[in-house]
């Protein structure tokens, strides 16, 4: 198990290498850099004082330095103008919009995009496991159809609507404000029980709305695998046998059944991040997203190459730990042979 | 068939030279199963014909299908079907409520006909306020003349299918912030909306079916080095790399080219899917006899891919292609939603969903969230659609 652990946990190097250089490749894809444009600005309005010190941040940044090498400073792989100071040594880089380190400007976020994420698996896992052993075991029965419906309308529906839909209902009926972590009532005031109340209350709703089109892909994948799994010969023989259907069902095809859904959550980690970044944008959470969409239409590149970096390395770890999950649920999996999904 | 074999077994001995009975007659494989003309049809019908009658069956399937149809036929003809041009402000008509359709006035028939407005402005609130004005009665107008437009782009013209009254206005979703007619923009939004996805799908089709293509014929080293490609760009969120590299489109571009990036960018990280799905198919067929034989006869690789491995899934591949619209359709609105995408003039329903982005603003005026309709319809359409086409893609199964 340690064994496979750690050859899971290697094969992410190159992984994170090949993910950085494309970070790095798209952030410094616009013409230009936030300083140079600075400069230009200032150049066409016939202000000369200040380009001294841009021209000075520009040379501190490395940004006059050719392509790869700028990418390996960033990364931490080459000495720039202050040695070795890149993400593997621990400085984020710049932000030259807040002008302040990238650390200080999204540090206060990332725990709750942390938070957000995990509680949206932890709300897909929840919600379709049940829904999908029912509909699976009550094929074809209304409740069944009922699900199925419900699954397509939450897969069609992109999440930044329904967010928008949400906002507007939860206004409409319950004079509800949905957005933002918590209660206006609460910013600025110390911690209290009703504060954590209000913001648990808050977190509710972006769990839900980026958790819906995952929960019903989940809840169709889980009953197509039971319905296979029940249709086979040892089902018969042991409901043949008089063995309990409960019994029957939870020994052997769910068993079988829950592998894929644990795979699965794999290839559904990268649109749950993608929901939450949109998401938060829309309802105004205070994790990544807003920030990385501001970053982006001002260019403020080291801050949105962490942030595109940090979202990137979210989904690697989430796939890591599903992968893990399941080495521990499948012995094939950990001896290292493999098993077709 | 079983009388026929009797008659056989009691004949053996007829001729003892051949140690069984030979029947000299030519043999005529129709005259031991007569098909019935419905068998006959389904024998000698083509593959796609089959496919055809499979999807047919999927009620559903066919009923998106239609659905969808009908919303691309907005595309050719946005200028013909919608009453006003996407652009078309009225200073009068600001934030303007839908105007409900009647056909009674005062409990006598008189067709489809809107009543007129009148506003006034609210000055706590600072806001535009319309009530229906039940003595002015605008009769509807079909295939009639209105506002001026070009036919795409080119050539001027002002037939209309239907147009509000002379003097009347006819505003069937209300209007915007500018006095845009929100149901015009609908139609002309579809042109970017939906065309977004096919372009983007074609662009994807032919990397995926690259990409897939070498994996799974050459194997080896090249097959590997795909599929960490593949494995790595699937394992980065979509949206926001799709943000990054569409803010990197520069600011200057006109919306045409805004438009054609977007599509490229859609394309260039959806293959991906499109690429295994094409490899896993790939491995399977090429260990196939009538691929191994048309090998050895000499054909080189590419005419194999093509000639003989190709039309066994490009049913497949078509099928996957229809489920991947509704993500690029998705994304589209997503991007100009987030003001990163297209940008007016343009008109697409993600544009003109970017004016809903403030919730004080959905609250007071709530038909800005037109779009959304037609966006659920038809991606559940394409889903819909697409599974009935996942299903018919192997009709002899």
């Amino acid at each position: 198990m340690l064994y496979y652990i750690a050859r899971r946990i290697f094969a992410m190097i190159p992984t994170l290498l090949v993910i950085s250089f494309l970070t790095f490749f798209i952030i410094e894809l616009p013409a230009g850099d936030y300083i140079s444009n600075q400069i230009a600005a200032l150049r066409a309005t016939g202000e000369s004082a200040s380009i001294a010190k841009l021209e000075f941040l520009r040379q501190e940044f490395a940004l006059d330095k050719p392509f790869l090498e700028r990418y390996l400073i960033w990364v931490g792989l080459w000495p720039g103008p202050h040695g070795f100071d890149g993400l593997i040594q621990g400085n984020w880089g710049w932000s030259f919009e807040f002008d302040r380190p990238v650390s200080e400007v999204v540090g206060p976020t990332l725990p709750l995009t942390i938070i957000l994420n995990t509680a949206t698996i932890l709300f897909v896992y929840i919600v379709a496991f049940p829904i999908g052993i029912y509909s699976a075991t009550r094929q074809y029965s209304w409740a069944d159809y009922g699900f199925t419906f419900l699954g397509y309308i939450g897969l069609a529906t992109p999440n930044f609507l329904l967010g928008l839909i949400m906002l507007y209902l939860a206004n409409r009926w319950f004079g509800l404000s949905v957005g933002g972590l918590m209660d206006p009532r609460y910013i600025g005031e110390p911690w209290s029980a009703d504060k954590v109340l209000s913001v648990l209350a808050h977190l509710i709703v972006p769990t839900i709305v980026i958790g819906t089109s995952g929960t019903a892909a989940m809840i169709r994948r889980l009953r197509a695998n039971l319905l296979d799994e029940l249709h086979k010969q040892y089902v018969t023989t042991a409901r043949a046998k008089g063995m309990r259907e409960t019994h029957l069902l939870v020994k052997y095809p769910l068993r079988m059944a829950l592998n894929p859904f644990i795979a699965d959550i794999g290839n559904l980690i990268p649109s749950l991040v993608s929901g939450s970044v949109i998401v938060s944008v829309v309802l105004n959470l205070p994790t990544v997203g807003p920030i990385l969409l501001n970053a982006l239409q001002s260019q403020d590149q080291y801050l949105s190459g962490f942030i595109l970096l940090f979202v990137a390395m979210l989904t690697l770890l989430g796939m890591l730990v599903s992968d893990l999950l399941l080495a521990v649920l499948d012995p094939r999996i950990r001896l290292g042979g493999r098993v077709s999904p | 068939m079983s009388g026929s074999r009797k008659k056989n077994a009691s004949m053996d001995m007829a001729d003892p030279g051949a140690g069984h009975y030979v029947n000299p007659e030519p043999f005529n494989p129709a005259s031991m199963e007569t098909l019935t003309p419905a068998q006959e049809r389904y024998y000698q019908a083509s593959q796609w014909q089959i496919m055809w009658w499979k999807f047919r069956r999927h009620k559903i399937a066919l009923w998106s299908g239609v659905i969808l149809v009908l919303f691309y036929l907005n595309v050719p003809f946005a200028e013909i079907i919608a009453p006003y041009t996407a652009n078309q402000r009225s200073n009068d008509h600001l934030f303007a409520p839908p105007q409900k359709v009647h056909f009674f006035h005062e409990g006598e028939f008189v067709g489809p006909f809107v009543y007129g407005m009148t506003s006034e402005i609210d000055i706590e609130t600072v806001k535009w306020v319309f009530t229906e004005d039940r003595t002015q009665v605008y009769p509807i107008r079909f295939f009639c003349r209105g506002s001026d437009y070009d036919f795409w782009g080119l050539i001027p013209w002002d037939f209309h299918v239907i147009c509000p009254a002379e003097g009347g206005t006819l505003y069937l979703l209300g209007t915007d912030r500018l006095g845009r007619d929100v149901y015009s923009g609908l139609i002309y939004g579809a042109r970017l909306s939906l065309t977004v996805g096919i372009i983007g799908v074609t662009i994807s089709i032919v990397l995926g079916m690259f990409f897939g293509g070498i994996a799974g014929y050459f194997g080896g080293l090249l097959d590997s080095v795909v599929q960490r490609m593949i494995e790595i760009l699937r394992s980065l969120p979509e949206l926001p790399l799709w943000m990054a590299l569409s803010a990197a489109l520069p600011v200057t571009w006109s919306p045409v080219w805004i438009y054609l990036g977007i599509t490229v960018i859609l394309g260039l990280l959806d293959w991906p899917g499109l690429a295994r799905a094409v490899r896993s198919k790939l491995l399977a067929l090429r260990e196939e006899e009538y691929a191994r034989a048309a090998v050895l006869m000499g054909a080189k690789p590419g005419r194999v891919i093509r000639k003989h491995l190709l039309p066994g899934f490009t049913s497949h591949i078509i099928a996957s292609a229809t489920l991947s619209i509704p993500a690029m359709i998705l994304g589209e609105t997503a991007l100009s939603f987030l003001n990163l995408g297209l940008r007016r003039p343009a008109v697409s329903w993600g544009v003109m969903l970017n004016e809903a982005q403030d919730i004080s603003v959905i609250v007071v005026y709530p038909w800005l969230m037109a779009p959304v309709v037609p966006i659920i319809i038809v991606v559940l359409a394409f889903n819909f659609m697409g599974d009935g086409m996942r299903d018919a893609a192997d009709p002899y199964k």
